[in-house]
C-alpha cells in the first residue's frame, strides 16, 4: 500500500529493499511465488467474503502461535513503500509486536510506525484500533483457529459441508449453552459473526467490544491462520452481524470506568494491578490511542497555561 | 337385519417349510354370514379350525380363497385381499376381537390398555378413561389393580381386562374367543349380559363358546366348521 | 391414524462390490404408519434403512418422498442441499447408540434445541421452553435441562435422543434398534413411549429390530429380510402368526416364549 510520497522517497526505499537482498533474504523474507501463491489466495478470500481459502503456509522463522499466519499475510501485502505498525492486545511494546515489527524492519527495511493513522498495514493480535480506519489502510489478524463450528463439530468434512450448505444452527447452540449456563451470552472474544449474509467467520479472538467495528470498515481487513492453513477476508465497507437470539441481543459490553490515563470512555480498557495489596487502574488498550489522547491533553494544557499566563501579564 | 360379515367359499392351508414344505390343507369352501343384531355360535370339536376361521375374518391368518367381505363404513372391504391399511381401519372401526390371549405393551396401565381402542377412534382421553372405568367396575376388577400392568395379573383378571378392552369402543362386529373361559359364574353371567347388551344395538356377533348352556341363551345360529374341513384331509 | 401414501421405495438396490447389501426392494409407506424391518445380524437391514434414510447412495432403485404440499421428491435425485434439509426436518433419524444421536458436550436443552435453531428459531426464550415440553413428554426431569447426556442413564440418553429427534414435529422417523443395549425394564418403558408418541404426532416410522417381540408390539407391518433380500412382507400379526416362508417360519419358531 503506498500512500501519497515523493518519487526520492520512493527512490529511497527501494534502496533500501535492495540492501535488504544483498544481505541474503528476498523482500519481506518469503520468496516471490510465496507470495503470489498467498496473493492468489488472499483474492479469493476478498472475492467470498467470510470464506476460509486454504493456502500452502509456510515455516516461518517463529513458533505457530506467534503470528505466523499473519505475518506471511502481512510479507505478501508489503511494498517497499508502506509503513507498517504491530499490535498486540492493542499495544505496540509487547513482545510479539516488538519481534514481528523487528523482523519486517530487518527483512523489507519497510518504515514502521506507532500511530494508527500513519500505517499502511496494521498486523494485529486480539484488537482493533480504536481510531477509525481508512480506506487503503489494511488490517491483517493472526488467528489461531479460524473454524467457528469446532467447538461443536470437530470433523473437518462436516464443517466444509455446513459452511457450503448454510447449515449455522450449531453456531446458536453455542449461544444456547452459553445463555444456560450463564444465564447471558458469555462468549467475549472470538464472538461469531455472519459477514455479508453468507458465511458465518470466527473474527479471532478480539473481544466482541471490538466487533461493531468489524462491519462497515473502511480499511481492508485480511486474517491468516499459519498452523491451520486458512486466509479469509473482509472487503472495505462489508456487512458483518454478531449473531444472537432475539431474546439475547448482541451487547458489545462497556465499562463502569474511565481511562486513568486519558480519561476515554469509549474505548476497551485493561485492568493493570498495580502493587500486591491489590489496587488497580484500568487504561486504554490501544497504547496509541491512550498515548496520542494524553499528548493532545499536554498540549492543550501547555496552550491554556501559555493564554492564561498571557492574560495575567 | 343386514349381513354385516359375509365369508364366501374361503381355503385355508398351511405350508409347513420345516417339515420338508408338507402342505396341510384345513379349510375348503366354507361360507357363512352374520347378520346385525344376532350372534353365531362356531362349533366343532377341538382342532376343527373354528380359531382359525375366525382368525381369518380378523385378517390375522391369510386366506388362500375365496372372499371375507364385512360391511365397512358404508362399503364391503374383503379382508383376503385387503391392503395392510385398510384392514388395520376395519379393527380400528368396525371390527373388534376379544380373544384368550392379552398382548400389551409392559408396563402400561390396565386403565390405559382399556381406553386405547377408544383412543384409536379419537375419543377424548377423559371421556374414554371414563368409559375405561365403567367397563373395569362393573367387569369386577378391582380398582387398585387398574394403575398397574394386567401383565402381572391371574388369567380370570386378564380375560376380564381383555374383554373390557373389546367392548370399549362399540364395533358394528364383534369375534368372541372363549370370552368366559376362564370365569366365574358371576363374571360369566355379566359377560353374557354385555354380549347381549351388544346384540340389541344391532351388532352382529360371531363368537366360539365351550358352554353350551351359554350358546344355547345368545346364538340365533350355530354353525359346526366341521363342514368346512376339505374332503381330501377328511379322507387321510 | 394411518392417512396418505408419504414414502414410494421402487428396486432399491444396494451393492458393495459383488457382494449384495440389499436387492431390489419395494414398498410404500403411509403417514401414520409404522414399518418393522426384521432380520438377523447381516441380513441387510441396516444397509437397507440406510438407503432408506438418504444416508447411504443405492446401486439402482428410486425413493419417493411425498412432501405435505404434495410435492413428490425424487430422494436421490434432488440436490444435497435440499436432500440434507429434508434430513433436519421432515424425517429424523434415531440411532441404536445414542451417542451417535446426540452431541454429548451439549446440554439436553441445547440437543433438543439444535432442530429449532437449524430451521431458524432465533428466540432463547421460545426454544428453552419447547425443550423443556419434550424432556416432559419423554419423562426427564425439567431440572435437567442443563446438564450433558454424558450424566444420564443409558435409557434417558435413549429417550433424549427421541425427544431431540422429535422436536420438529417430523413426519417420518427412522430408528434403528431403538432399543436395543437396554436393560429389559428399560426397554418396556422406551417402547411404551416411542408407541405413544408415535400415535400422538401421527408419524410414520420404518423401524429396523432383529427382536420379533419389539416389532409386534410397535409395528402395523412388517418386512422379513434374509441375505439382502425380503421374503416376506404384510401386517405385522400376519407375518408372525401365520408365517408362509420358510425362513419366517424359522425366525418365529425360534423366540423365546414368555
Amino acid at each position: 500500500m503506498t500512500n501519497s510520497i515523493s518519487e526520492g522517497q520512493r527512490q529511497a526505499n527501494r534502496e533500501r529493499a535492495l540492501g535488504v537482498a544483498r544481505s541474503g533474504y528476498n523482500f519481506a523474507y518469503l520468496d516471490e511465488n510465496t507470495k503470489r501463491m498467498i496473493r492468489r489466495a488472499i483474492l479469493k478470500a476478498i472475492a467470498i467474503p467470510g470464506y476460509q481459502v486454504p493456502f500452502g503456509s509456510r515455516e516461518m522463522p517463529m513458533p505457530y502461535g506467534w503470528g505466523t499466519g499473519g505475518v506471511q499475510v502481512t510479507a505478501a501485502c508489503l511494498t517497499p513503500d508502506d509503513t507498517l505498525k504491530v499490535i498486540d492486545q492493542g499495544a505496540d511494546d509487547t513482545t510479539n509486536a516488538v519481534s514481528i515489527r523487528q523482523f519486517f524492519e530487518k527483512t523489507a527495511a519497510v518504515a514502521t510506525t506507532t500511530h494508527t493513522h500513519e500505517a499502511s498495514i496494521i498486523q494485529t493480535r486480539h484488537r482493533i484500533p480504536e481510531e477509525a480506519l481508512s480506506e487503503g489502510q489494511i488490517l491483517v489478524y493472526q488467528v489461531p483457529i479460524p473454524e467457528p463450528l469446532r467447538f461443536l463439530e470437530p470433523r473437518e468434512t462436516e464443517t466444509r459441508k455446513m459452511h457450503a450448505l448454510e447449515e449455522y444452527g450449531l453456531m446458536h447452540v453455542k449461544l444456547y449453552e452459553d445463555i444456560s449456563h450463564h444465564g447471558r451470552i458469555a462468549t467475549t472474544y472470538a464472538y461469531p459473526v455472519k459477514v455479508e449474509g453468507r458465511y458465518v467467520m470466527d473474527p479471532s479472538p478480539i473481544p466482541k467490544f471490538d466487533n461493531p467495528k468489524l462491519g462497515g470498515n473502511a480499511a481492508l481487513q485480511l486474517f491468516g491462520a499459519g498452523r491451520e492453513q486458512r486466509i479469509y477476508a473482509i472487503p472495505p465497507h462489508t456487512q458483518v452481524v454478531s449473531l444472537d437470539f432475539d431474546d439475547y441481543p448482541f451487547d458489545p459490553g462497556h465499562w463502569e470506568q474511565s481511562c486513568a490515563l486519558c480519561g476515554a470512555s469509549e474505548s476497551y480498557l485493561d485492568e493493570v494491578i498495580t502493587d500486591d495489596k491489590g489496587s488497580r487502574m484500568f487504561v486504554c488498550s490501544d497504547t496509541d490511542f491512550c498515548t496520542s489522547r494524553t499528548a493532545a491533553q499536554e498540549d492543550a494544557g501547555k496552550s491554556d497555561r501559555a493564554s492564561n499566563g498571557e492574560g495575567a501579564a | 337385519m343386514t349381513i354385516r360379515i359375509k365369508v364366501e367359499a374361503v381355503a385355508k392351508e398351511f405350508t409347513l417349510h420345516a417339515q420338508g414344505g408338507v402342505r396341510l390343507p384345513v379349510m375348503s369352501d366354507a361360507s357363512m354370514e352374520a347378520r346385525g343384531g344376532e350372534c353365531t355360535a362356531l362349533i366343532g370339536e377341538s382342532g376343527a379350525g373354528k380359531s382359525t376361521l375366525m382368525r381369518m375374518i380378523y385378517g390375522n391368518y391369510r386366506t388362500q380363497a375365496g372372499r371375507i367381505l364385512i360391511e365397512h363404513q358404508g362399503r364391503s372391504v374383503d379382508m383376503a385381499s385387503a391392503e395392510p391399511h385398510e384392514v388395520l381401519e376395519v379393527r380400528r372401526l368396525t371390527l373388534g376381537y376379544v380373544t384368550q390371549f392379552l398382548r400389551v405393551i409392559p408396563r402400561v396401565p390396565t386403565l390405559d390398555v382399556v381406553a386405547e381402542p377408544l383412543l384409536a377412534v379419537g375419543t377424548d382421553i377423559e371421556a374414554a378413561r371414563e368409559r375405561a372405568r365403567a367397563l373395569l367396575t362393573r367387569l369386577r376388577v378391582r380398582e387398585a389393580l387398574w394403575p398397574l400392568s394386567p401383565l402381572t395379573f391371574s388369567g380370570g383378571e386378564q380375560q376380564r381386562v381383555n374383554i373390557a378392552r373389546g367392548f370399549a369402543h362399540e364395533y358394528p362386529c364383534l369375534l368372541l374367543d372363549e370370552p368366559t373361559a376362564s370365569l366365574d359364574a358371576v363374571n360369566k353371567e355379566t359377560v353374557v349380559t354385555m354380549i347381549e347388551e351388544a346384540k340389541a344395538r344391532g351388532v352382529a356377533v360371531i363368537g366360539i363358546f365351550h358352554d353350551a348352556s351359554v350358546r344355547e341363551r345368545i346364538c340365533e345360529h350355530q354353525i359346526d366348521v366341521t363342514r368346512f374341513a376339505p374332503q381330501s384331509g377328511a379322507a387321510a | 391414524m394411518i392417512g396418505a401414501e408419504l414414502l414410494r421405495v421402487e428396486g432399491l438396490t444396494k451393492h458393495y462390490g459383488a457382494r449384495i447389501g440389499c436387492a431390489d426392494v419395494s414398498f410404500d409407506l403411509r403417514e401414520g404408519e409404522v414399518l418393522a424391518i426384521v432380520g438377523e445380524s447381516g441380513s441387510g437391514k441396516s444397509t437397507l434403512l440406510n438407503c432408506l434414510s438418504a444416508q447411504l447412495e443405492p446401486s439402482a432403485g428410486t425413493i419417493t418422498y411425498l412432501r405435505g404440499d404434495g410435492a413428490a421428491l425424487d430422494v436421490y435425485g434432488m440436490s444435497e442441499p435440499a436432500r440434507r434439509m429434508l434430513q433436519r426436518t421432515d424425517w429424523a433419524f434415531v440411532y441404536q447408540d445414542a451417542r451417535d444421536g446426540l452431541r454429548m458436550s451439549v446440554s439436553a436443552g441445547g440437543n433438543i434445541g439444535e432442530r429449532m435453531m437449524a430451521v431458524g428459531n432465533r428466540h432463547y426464550g421460545a426454544i428453552r421452553a419447547e425443550a423443556s415440553g419434550w424432556l416432559e413428554r419423554v419423562e426427564i426431569g425439567t431440572d435437567r435441562i442443563d446438564d450433558r447426556p454424558s450424566a444420564f442413564s443409558g435409557g434417558m440418553r435413549q429417550r433424549l435422543q427421541i425427544a431431540r429427534a422429535l422436536a420438529t414435529k417430523p413426519r417420518l422417523v427412522f430408528m434403528d434398534e431403538p432399543t436395543g443395549g437396554l436393560d429389559v425394564s428399560v426397554q418396556a418403558r422406551l417402547l411404551d413411549m416411542i408407541r405413544a408418541l408415535v400415535g400422538q404426532y401421527n408419524l410414520a416410522v420404518i423401524l429396523v429390530t432383529h427382536d420379533l417381540a419389539v416389532a409386534r408390539l410397535l409395528s402395523h407391518r412388517m418386512m422379513v429380510m434374509t441375505k439382502g433380500h425380503v421374503v416376506e412382507q404384510g401386517l405385522t400379526d400376519q407375518v408372525l402368526d401365520d408365517p408362509q416362508h420358510a425362513y419366517t417360519q424359522q425366525l418365529v419358531s425360534s423366540i423365546l416364549q414368555t
